[in-house]
């Protein structure tokens, strides 16, 4: 059963990780090696520029009283001017995350097309060439590095056949090859769950009782079987929506889409450090949200499900 | 063993010769031939030159000193500090548990690869600092693993009248515990081989891992990309090298992993 107490359980695990998360995009900065600020403002910049900075950093009080001032910062979401653009941080980040969350669902949307036809035929019809193909699909989708299959999307539907652009967010069809590309690699997971979930329950006993019963097998599959095995199905879709969001790095880079990822990469490139913490902050953050929703949404639908 | 698997694992051991050998071979995956630069992919040389007119071969041979070295030393370093560290939380249990728990939980809650870009981009570029960043990001899934299976494992007959008999604890852990810990650490291991070469390979790709001229597959990717107009080759290459790698040990590891929990379980 869902508790009131199990939820609050869950909650605060989920609010000691985002702690932990903070402190440690906290102390990114200081793994910087040697002086932060001299990496940052580089070699030549005068000392007025260098005092100036280490104090908007709060890089000049003592640890305990940075880090609280980062927290309390990040409370507000205020993280500060980016070093780049002297702009707030925090309206830039929220900018290409709203990118990264478009990129994310329509990646999802291409998942669902491919994933749940292929794993539900699969699970049908085991051994045969459907079946193969969802097999090969799933090591395939898994086993091709994003950096691979970006590329070679490229080369062929934008450079040969010049049906999508290769590169940036100017048009509808940008988002076409990027969301491919992430889809391609979320399929391949989700074919593989929707086959074994589907598997296992299409030998319990209710099918059996349905089948009996003289029920279609479209109705079988459909009102029985697949209300059964949506569970593992949907737990996988939370989880993988959240790894989206923060795998998203590297495509963004391959396909100039303007995300979050981009973002903090580029904010690397130019030692922009506060604007990568912002990132790495509310990448993880809402992966943390994402999968304590996840959880809960699925003990809610299942309430065979217990947090222990 | 069906086919495919042993077609797997005669992929993964004919890569691994060729990392050793890549060692002793008197390959130049440096040396600049102006005259062939962006050769295609031709009899005598298979996989075509490079823009600086460099063996691409040569390249990809050179790289798998990168992927497989960083692969096994990250997995090593990650899974012996992981593994130690879930068996104490799991034999310990209690409040020491509770913390490393959290601890796991917190590393956990960084999606994919993006704590090991924001390590490797602070750290800064080179190799040591890759396998500090990968290995700081892959150490929570052995820890999780051994916690879980020494929780279930210290319950069993054999640990408890070991302990009984008065066998002090690091004794029992190490000829009790870890021997039955083995089987799903090798499947771990397997499944972490090929992340650690992917994620090596992707960092390389974002220039944050392997610098040039260093032929590393990911930072080959990155090269090729800018001239892929001209020169496909230069991408997909490397790019079949690696994916050629990350299946055989996906393919590997599935393997394993359904013949070693019993033939029942669908997963597969």
């Amino acid at each position: 059963m869902v508790t009131g107490e199990n939820i609050a359980t869950r909650i605060t695990a989920a609010l000691v990780a985002v702690l932990g998360v903070s402190s440690i995009v906290f102390a990114l900065i200081h793994l910087v090696p040697g002086d932060p600020v001299e990496v940052m403002l580089g070699e030549y910049a005068s000392t007025a520029d260098r005092a100036e900075l280490r104090t908007a950093l709060g890089l000049d009080q003592p640890l305990i009283k940075q880090w609280l001032l980062f927290h309390k910062g990040a409370i507000q979401f205020d993280f500060g001017n980016s070093l780049y653009t002297g702009k707030p941080v925090f309206g830039l980040v929220c900018r290409h995350f709203a990118m990264t969350v478009q990129l994310a669902l329509v990646s999802l949307v291409v998942a669902l097309v491919i994933g749940l036809p292929l794993g539900m035929v699969a699970a049908l019809y085991r051994g045969s060439a459907w079946d193969s193909i969802a097999t090969a699909v799933g090591v395939l989708g898994m086993s091709i590095p994003n950096f691979v299959l970006g590329p070679v999307l490229i080369i062929v539907f934008a450079v040969k056949l010049d049906w999508f652009p290769s590169s940036g967010a100017d048009s509808a069809a940008a988002i076409v090859l990027p969301a491919a590309t992430l889809g391609i690699s979320l399929a391949a997971i989700l074919t593989r769950m929707v086959r074994a979930a589907l598997s296992v329950v299409l030998h319990d006993v209710y099918i059996v009782a349905a089948r009996a019963r003289g029920l279609t097998e479209c109705a079988i599959i459909f009102n029985h079987a697949f209300r059964n095995a949506a569970l593992p199905v949907f737990t996988v879709i939370g989880l993988q929506l959240g790894g989206l969001l923060g795998g998203a790095v590297i495509t963004e880079i391959v396909f100039g889409w303007p995300g979050i990822g981009h973002l903090a990469v580029e904010s690397i490139y130019r030692r922009d450090y506060p604007v990568l913490q912002a990132c790495v902050l509310i990448i993880s953050l809402s992966y943390v949200a994402i999968n304590t929703l996840t959880d809960i949404a699925c003990s809610r639908i299942d309430p065979r499900i217990n947090f222990d | 063993m069906n086919k495919i698997t042993a077609t797997a694992t005669t992929i993964l051991v004919l890569w691994v010769l060729v990392s050793m050998a890549a060692m002793f071979m008197p390959i130049e995956p440096n040396k600049i031939d102006l005259a062939r630069v962006f050769a295609p992919p031709s009899l005598e040389e298979v996989m075509g030159h490079d823009e600086l007119g460099r063996s691409v071969l040569a390249r990809v041979v050179s790289g798998t000193k990168i992927s497989f070295g960083i692969g096994f030393t990250v997995v090593g370093l990650a899974g012996f500090l992981g593994t130690a560290i879930g068996l104490y939380s799991g034999w310990k249990g209690g409040v020491v548990d509770l913390i490393l728990v959290r601890v796991i939980d917190i590393f956990l809650a960084f999606p994919g690869i993006l704590l090991a870009v924001a390590l490797a981009g602070i750290l800064g570029p080179g190799i040591g600092n890759v396998v500090i960043a990968l290995a700081a990001v892959g150490w929570v899934g052995f820890a999780r693993l051994a916690r879980v299976q020494t929780l279930s494992l210290k319950q069993r007959d054999h640990v408890i009248i070991s302990g009984a008999l008065g066998t002090p604890p690091l004794i029992i852990l190490l000829r009790h515990i870890v021997p039955l810990l083995m089987q799903p650490l090798i499947v771990e291991i397997t499944f972490g081989i090929a992340g650690v070469i992917v994620a090596e390979a992707g960092l390389s790709f974002l220039g944050l891992g392997i610098q040039p001229p260093t032929a590393s597959w990911g930072s080959m990717i990155k090269e090729g990309t800018r001239y892929m107009l001209v020169a496909p080759h230069l991408v997909i290459m490397p790019g079949l090298a690696l994916m050629s790698v990350v299946i055989a040990l996906n393919l590997l590891g599935d393997y394993i992993r359904d013949n070693l929990y019993g033939g029942d379980r669908i997963v597969s």
